[in-house]
């Protein structure tokens, strides 16, 4: 019996990009609904390709202000002990039930624009300056709660591993499947941290064990938890729900 | 003798934008506020723009833009104008209650180009509302970049729920100023067409 497989003439990695691309029109295409039918008389109403890259152009268009309106120096609010919301909620792109445990052996790698390379243990990473923040997590769905949160404030982290910080983007890769990438100028705000610890212990599996990052300048999707991996990099790397059609800079 | 029409062009064109661009914040804002209602009901999905979540917040965030331009060209044009000094002078109270009584005994008239006091103080009432909306709306899109505002609301979560009911309190003009022009169908011509007012200015 031959074993031996076909080589396909395109690769997966290939097609990628134009998969991406097929996959965010067709879920901004099911945002048309009879509400959107009654407002766009006059519009191609076989395909709405022409309403699916105007939405799109105007979220670019606002990614622009937003970056715009953004100042690294300017704080999210801070709250007392006393704010803070218990029991606090889990979210995720999958139930409570699936919560993803560590994997043994677990360390963060590091890639792209940086001078050190090396994969970071947790105990390295305990051994990095940290930092404590009591902050409100805001939902893109419009639900916020006050939580808190301590570990090494990214710029730290960034800078201990030389990495490029005129770079565009920081990119986060997570072991639950997620993904999500950030602007170097968020990045560097000072309450942007890679988080070690909830509610002065360290992170349970649901809320991002063992390393996530917390960035209370941004909605709540955009503070990935259960991260394998981070990388510098000038190339537009999108996200889990930013390829579906959530505003990538997604600042507040 | 030439009268001035009823309303002047460049007002028939901002009300209509107006129109579009406060329909999709509405209908979009809805399936927002689906997404994570804070009352103890959801708007029925066939109400809504957008299909989902990231569609209705991708037609928001780009039908404020249409709605802010809309609503500081009109500030623009009344100031300079003279239209909010010369035709929404805001009402006494006697004024109201007068009219009020009038209107609700069906004898108020309902001349074109001149607004009576209920009329004045629901127009008001109304361009305050849609600031008031914007000003939430950037409070809660922006509650760390513009703290300050979120802040005069009395935080993010207070400022979404004025967001909230401000929203309701434009339906309900909506909805009464869609009844009164199915009473009176003329003034929904007079805002398509030119035509001339009724009457002439006497005060």
């Amino acid at each position: 019996m031959s074993t031996q497989r076909i080589k396909p003439a395109v690769s997966m990695a290939e097609i990628k990009p134009e998969l991406e691309g097929l996959r965010r029109r067709g879920l901004l295409r099911s945002a048309l609904t009879l509400g959107a039918l009654t407002m766009l008389t006059g519009c191609d109403l076989s395909t709405h390709s022409g309403v699916d890259a105007a939405l799109e152009a105007m979220l670019r268009f606002d990614d622009r202000v937003q970056a715009a309106l953004f100042s690294r120096k300017r704080l999210a609010e801070t709250y007392p002990a006393s704010a803070i919301t218990r029991p606090f909620r889990f979210n995720a792109y999958y139930a409570e039930w699936q919560v993803r445990l560590v994997p043994d052996n677990w360390v963060l790698n590091v890639g792209g624009l940086v001078a050190d390379k090396r994969p970071w243990t947790l105990q390295a990473l305990m051994a990095l300056p940290q930092q404590g923040q009591i902050t409100r997590h805001i939902c893109i769905e419009g639900w916020s709660q006050i939580g808190q949160w301590s570990g090494v404030p990214l710029s730290v982290f960034l800078r201990r591993v030389g990495a490029d910080t005129s770079a565009r983007y920081v990119y986060f890769k997570c072991f639950d499947g997620y993904f999500t990438s950030i602007d170097m100028a968020s990045a560097l705000q000072p309450q942007t941290i890679l988080a070690l610890d909830f509610e002065e212990k360290p992170l349970a599996p649901q809320w991002g064990a063992p390393l996530r990052l917390r960035i209370p300048t941004k909605l709540g999707f955009k503070s990935a938890k259960n991260l394998e991996a981070i990388e510098v990099t000038n190339k537009y790397l999108g996200g889990y729900w930013e390829n579906q059609g959530y505003d990538w800079f997604a600042g507040v | 003798m030439h009268r001035r029409p009823a309303h002047p062009v460049a007002i028939r064109v901002m009300h209509w934008i107006g129109v579009y661009a406060m329909g999709c914040m509405i209908f979009s804002g809805w399936e927002i506020y689906n997404a994570s209602p804070s009352l103890p009901f959801v708007f029925p999905a066939w109400a809504t723009l957008g299909g989902w979540l990231g569609g209705a917040l991708a037609w928001h965030l780009s039908a404020m833009w249409l709605l802010f331009a809309d609503g500081i060209a009109y500030l623009v044009y009344g100031f300079a104008s003279g239209h909010f000094r010369r035709d929404l002078k805001p009402p006494r109270p006697t004024e109201v209650v007068h009219d009020l009584g009038a209107a609700l005994s069906f004898r108020l008239k309902h001349d074109l180009g001149h607004y009576n006091a209920v009329q004045r103080l629901l127009y008001g009432g109304v361009i305050a509302a849609v600031i008031l909306q914007v000003m939430t709306g950037l409070a809660i899109w922006k509650p760390v970049q513009f703290g300050w505002l979120a802040g005069l609301f009395g935080g993010y979560p207070i400022a979404r729920g004025i967001h909230l009911a401000t929203m309701f309190c434009i339906v309900a003009f909506v909805l009464v100023h869609v009844a009164m022009v199915v009473m009176f169908p003329r003034t929904l011509k007079s805002m398509i067409v030119t035509v001339p007012a009724e009457i002439e200015e006497s005060r």
